[in-house]
């Protein structure tokens, strides 16, 4: 019998977040892709909370704006309210999140990518990878199809052999009723690729007919509304929006909860994948805080074209009764129907220190992967992967060196390094405290850190990339500018700075010397600067902060500079720890299976001591007169 | 060149004859060591592989007459520029000045740092790299089983709960960061400015038990032997001055002696694990002197007291017996001197013992033990445990370290910054108190985070 048989450069396996980054990243760049999914409603689908972005995701979507990629443009097109999260707090740690129209969003991104040539939409189910000789050379779907091909990416989320509990209720499918894919783990398996399994949960969706919001706070957006995407006009996306209802469990809540432990399947042992420590189930919360009176939910829409309601804080894998019964208790939510029941879901995933930091296979050449299939949780984290992934493999193809973002460049290396790196247990999730280097990787300065990394890659346009090199100099001169203006005590400064309750000048200042203090900024001293240039908003932001903080900014730098020469220390790739002898046992078996790329990487890996780290350099450069006297 | 920061150490192991030398390298080499240093013409003119003549000052205080040595790169052992500041005002000196380089911007070398960078830039001849991998591991493993061994279980009790402490602080921020709708940071930095000079008061008590040398087991470890109620724990409690309200008969009565030290002028006796001598007096009257032995052996300083009214007997003919190899650095004490002495000086000082009539109920003769034990001390009889030092200097910069990062938030709070500019230094002042106790810090603060704070989605 005839089978379809096909070839092109690329295949994506899944398309959720980051299987269409992946995708869209290599047909932009040229290259023949075909991505598949399960069902072509779910493109981009958000199965589990409605929103994009929020405290150190909000900073991944800026570098995947920043790096070419689409999140940002496409929440940017489909959100329902928008804000900026710690705006009290420092500037590192200001994150924008959007309330998504999830249908909305879903559709957006899928005719983004039916609108993107070189790129191929497909439902199927791949159920096999083909290898030759440590090469990938295609992949199969399970109708029999074969579809040649030089790279691919597997982004499947948490669709392999997955399956969605809740009570004694055992459902073998994937997120939201969608088909689970069965065989492709089988097929991973067999070409040496080691996997494990992992857990998530959701919360359920009530309808918001039968929820009484006058017991619930609500919850506004912000009022000046700040675009993710870099590419989008700021004046383009203010409008009304929708708001958030903010309620409360209670004792009764947690009484059934501990009542009913034992139906839940997890503490039944039925469900064998390790969760997220960040999204803990109503259960865990009840169990592993009894003290705690009450907890917090928030009441989000899921769209503009639906009734459901996503209650935040609530996931569980109860029984469908007792989620009515703890629902029924939360003020406001009395007579709740519930319009899908919220369950646990369990799925194969990879141990990612199988992967190099540029998201490759270490023993399949051309074999990428991205999102939660690498072990990680969330739209964002999946997304960036993807990306990544993406860009790699497209590099590989094209013949390009592979790019690593390292973790003094973005919150993307940060995540890569940690999930290639690090022993992860349970689905990472990004947290700002995970990036040493945070006062540098803004939010705000993405695209200044990162649009150079995109421009060579091929996904930042040239005209992009220009305006973001003249906006470093307007910074830069506006800086050089403020440190060098004197600012007199006469009596319109003081009078200036009374009105601004601000001590007044005893001696002359430079204007850098007022923007630092906590009360005054640059866009305030306008009034006593009278030769400024009206500089745009992104710039002016810049200045205040690079000045504002410059002593914390300056202290990290010099920290980056030494993290960057230990960094810089390449390993090569076929060294031998064996070879090594007063390397300590363990350190020279984590080494042989971590193998990482040059000595930073070396020194995260747990088990490795600074000893062991410098018997590795004294080795290196052994090697390096050796090889170098052989040449 | 991956390392350019500045190091030092104590180069010699620090010997009793008072010389030794201090090695430094680095970038700064030469300005820190000019910054302490004073002599005719200033380090940094010096040319290179001269010596010169000059004294060492801790501010206006002089510490030490040296001789100095410049050795410039790359012509020196690391090829870096290199000081050698040559002391002989004793061990103590030789302490305080590496205490004072490192208040200057130098950091402890690391083990076998010195013949690493060595190696690394080219100095040593790559034939010879499987020795110098060698040297850094089994240097790594004894200095860290050194830091383990010597560390007391009162300070590592308290640097963990101090550890424990800070994490739980940065853990409140962080949690506060990442999910602002739960956690609310309002009114925590004031709340926060008092816990850290509660912080900062406890390290700097440590740093100035680091001073006394309190913070080891170190000093000259000294075992007290003798048959009971001849009048060890009395001994103990004049040598020290004060009237201890345990005395050793009742086995299991304290464990605090297990760590007691005794201050006589510069020199710090650690009395080593009385439990030692009980289980002497035990083994002397019951099992023999078998595992007497082994804690004597162990003693840099025995004190073996006999008692003068009553005639020695087998057991003292046993213990005398043990301490014939060690009759160095042993002191008889022939105590009750005041009363009827049915036991003489020459009954004793004929197996070469330094002998010391004393009384420990009017005090006679403990200035002559006193003295004895410092002219025994200096004249190389008896020495410290050399590695004590070392070890307790490397603690004490990280004590100094973990102070000044504490400083740093304590700045930004008066400063008025928002709280995620506290976490850095917070964390920084935690591995630092990590360094100490030898714990790594790998997902600490995420295990924290999560455990402590109930938060997500």
């Amino acid at each position: 019998m005839a089978v379809v048989e096909e070839t092109y450069d690329v295949v994506v396996v899944g398309a959720g977040h980051a299987g269409c980054e992946a995708a869209l990243a290599c047909a932009r760049l040229g290259l023949e892709t075909i991505i598949f999914t399960v069902s072509m409603d779910s493109v981009a689908m958000m199965p589990c909370n409605p929103n994009i972005g929020g405290s150190s995701k909000g900073h991944l979507v800026r570098e995947i704006d920043a790096l070419g990629g689409q999140m940002g443009i496409n929440i940017d097109k489909t959100f329902l309210q928008s804000k900026m999260l710690n705006k009290s707090k420092g500037p590192a740690v200001h994150s924008l999140r959007a309330q998504a129209d999830k249908q909305m969003y879903s559709l957006e991104m899928r005719k983004t990518m039916q609108a993107t040539e070189h790129l191929t939409l497909r439902q199927a189910e791949v159920s096999e990878i083909l290898v030759e000789d440590g090469q990938i050379v295609g992949a199969k779907t399970f109708s029999g199809a074969t579809y040649h091909c030089r790279a691919v990416v597997l982004c499947t989320g948490t669709y392999l052999k997955a399956r969605c509990l809740y009570g004694d209720v055992i459902e073998y499918t994937g997120p939201n009723g969608l088909k689970a894919a069965n065989h492709l783990t089988d097929s991973l398996i067999a070409n040496g690729v080691e996997m494990m399994r992992f857990k998530t949960g959701t919360p359920a969706r009530i309808d918001r007919r039968s929820i009484d919001f006058s017991k619930m706070e609500e919850q506004f957006g912000d009022e000046r509304i700040v675009p993710f995407s870099f590419t989008t006009d700021p004046e383009s996306i203010q409008k009304d929006q929708v708001s958030c209802y903010l309620t409360y469990t209670n004792e009764k809540t947690h009484e059934i909860i501990r009542n009913n432990l034992d139906k839940s399947p997890i503490y039944a042992g039925i469900i064998e994948g390790t969760g997220p420590r960040y999204c803990p189930s109503i259960e865990d919360k009840v169990v592993k805080f009894p003290d705690k009176e009450r907890h917090q939910l928030f009441i989000e829409p899921e769209g503009l074209y639906t009734n459901e309601m996503y209650i935040s804080g609530m996931s569980s894998s109860m029984p469908e009764n007792v989620q009515y019964d703890m629902y029924h208790t939360v003020p406001g939510l009395e007579h709740a129907k519930i319009v899908r029941n919220a369950y646990a879901i369990e799925y194969d995933c990879i141990n990612a220190n199988q992967l190099y930091a540029t998201l490759e296979f270490k023993k399949i050449h051309g074999l990428f992967s991205g999102g939660q299939f690498n072990g990680s949780s969330g739209y964002e984290e999946a997304a960036c992967q993807g990306l990544i992934a993406g860009i790699n493999a497209a590099m590989e193809l094209l013949g390009k060196d592979q790019i690593v973002i390292d973790r003094s460049e973005g919150y993307i290396g940060v995540l890569i390094d940690d999930l290639v790196t690090k022993e992860n247990r349970e689905p990472y999730r990004m947290m700002t405290s995970r990036a040493e280097y945070r006062l540098l990787l803004r939010q705000d300065n993405a695209d200044l850190r990162l649009s150079k990394i995109g421009h060579e890659v091929g996904l930042i346009s040239d005209e992009r990339y220009e305006w973001v090199m003249k906006k470093e100099q307007l910074i830069a001169e506006e800086m050089e500018r403020v440190k060098h203006i004197n600012i007199g005590a006469n009596a319109r400064v003081q009078t200036f700075l009374e009105a601004h309750g601000s001590v007044p000048l005893t001696t002359g200042v430079k204007l850098s010397d007022l923007i630092c203090r906590p009360e005054l900024d640059y866009d305030c001293l306008a009034e006593i600067d009278p030769e400024r240039v009206q500089l745009p908003y992104d710039v002016r932001e810049q200045v205040n902060i690079n000045i504002k903080y410059e002593g914390y900014i300056e202290r990290q730098k010099k920290q980056v500079e030494h993290f960057k020469k230990i960094e810089e220390k390449k390993i090569p790739e076929n060294i031998n720890y064996d070879d090594v002898a007063s390397l300590r046992i363990e350190a020279r078996q984590k080494l042989s299976k971590l193998r990482p790329i040059n000595i930073g990487q070396a020194s995260r890996i747990s088990g490795v001591s600074p000893a062991d780290i410098s018997v590795l350099l004294v080795y290196l450069e052994q090697a390096k007169y050796q090889s170098e006297h052989q040449a | 060149m991956l390392h350019t920061d500045t190091i030092a150490a104590i180069a010699t192991y620090p010997s009793n004859s008072g010389i030794g030398i201090i090695r430094v390298s680095g970038d700064d080499a030469i300005a820190i060591c000019e910054s302490i240093f004073k002599s005719k013409v200033p380090l940094h003119e010096m040319s290179t592989h001269t010596i010169s003549y000059g004294f060492i000052f801790d501010g206006e205080e002089k510490i030490d007459e040296v001789l100095v040595s410049l050795m410039r790169g790359p012509r020196s052992y690391t090829m870096e520029d290199v000081v050698e500041i040559n002391c002989h005002g004793g061990i103590f000196i030789l302490q305080r000045i590496l205490s004072l380089l490192f208040r200057k911007g130098a950091r402890p070398a690391e083990a076998g740092e010195f013949t690493k960078r060595a190696f690394l830039n080219g100095r040593i001849d790559l034939t010879q790299a499987e020795s110098v991998m060698d040297l850094i591991s089994s240097e790594n493993e004894k200095s860290r089983q050194n830091s383990m061994n010597q560390l007391s279980g009162v300070l590592s009790a308290k640097l963990r709960s101090l550890r424990g402490a800070i994490l739980h602080e940065v853990a409140y921020i962080e949690s506060a960061l990442d999910d602002p709708e739960h956690i609310s940071l309002d009114g925590y930095a004031d709340a926060l400015s008092s816990k850290i000079d509660d912080f900062s008061n406890q390290l700097q008590r440590l740093i100035s038990s680091a001073d006394d040398g309190m913070l080891l087991k170190s000093g000259i470890r000294t075992v007290i032997v003798g048959k009971p109620n001849v009048g060890k724990s009395s001994l103990l409690n004049m040598l020290s001055n004060k009237e201890r309200a345990i005395v050793t008969d009742i086995p299991g009565t304290t464990r605090d002696i297990l760590e007691e030290k005794v201050r006589i002028g510069d020199i710090t006796l650690h009395i080593m694990d009385t439990a030692g001598i009980r289980q002497t007096d035990d083994v002397v009257e019951q099992i023999g002197v078998r595992k007497a032995e082994d804690s004597l052996s162990e003693a840099d300083l025995i004190l073996y007291v006999v008692d003068s009214s009553v005639a020695l007997d087998e057991n003292d003919r046993r213990i005398q017996e043990s301490l014939k190899e060690h009759y160095t650095h042993t002191i008889v004490l022939l105590n009750k001197s005041d009363l009827n002495q049915v036991v003489l000086e020459d009954d004793l000082s004929s197996y070469g013992l330094t002998v010391i009539p004393v009384s420990m109920m009017d005090g006679s003769g403990v200035e002559v033990l006193k003295n004895a034990i410092t002219h025994m001390f200096f004249h190389g009889d008896i020495s410290a445990n050399d590695d004590l030092m070392i070890t307790n200097e490397r603690h004490k910069f990280l004590l100094e370290q973990a102070n000044r990062s504490l400083a740093l938030v304590k700045d930004s709070i008066d400063l008025g910054v928002s709280e995620d500019f506290f976490a850095g230094d917070l964390m920084d002042a935690y591995e630092s108190l990590g360094s100490i106790v030898g714990e790594a810090v790998e997902d600490d603060l995420v295990n924290e985070i999560f455990s402590k704070f109930c938060m997500g989605k």
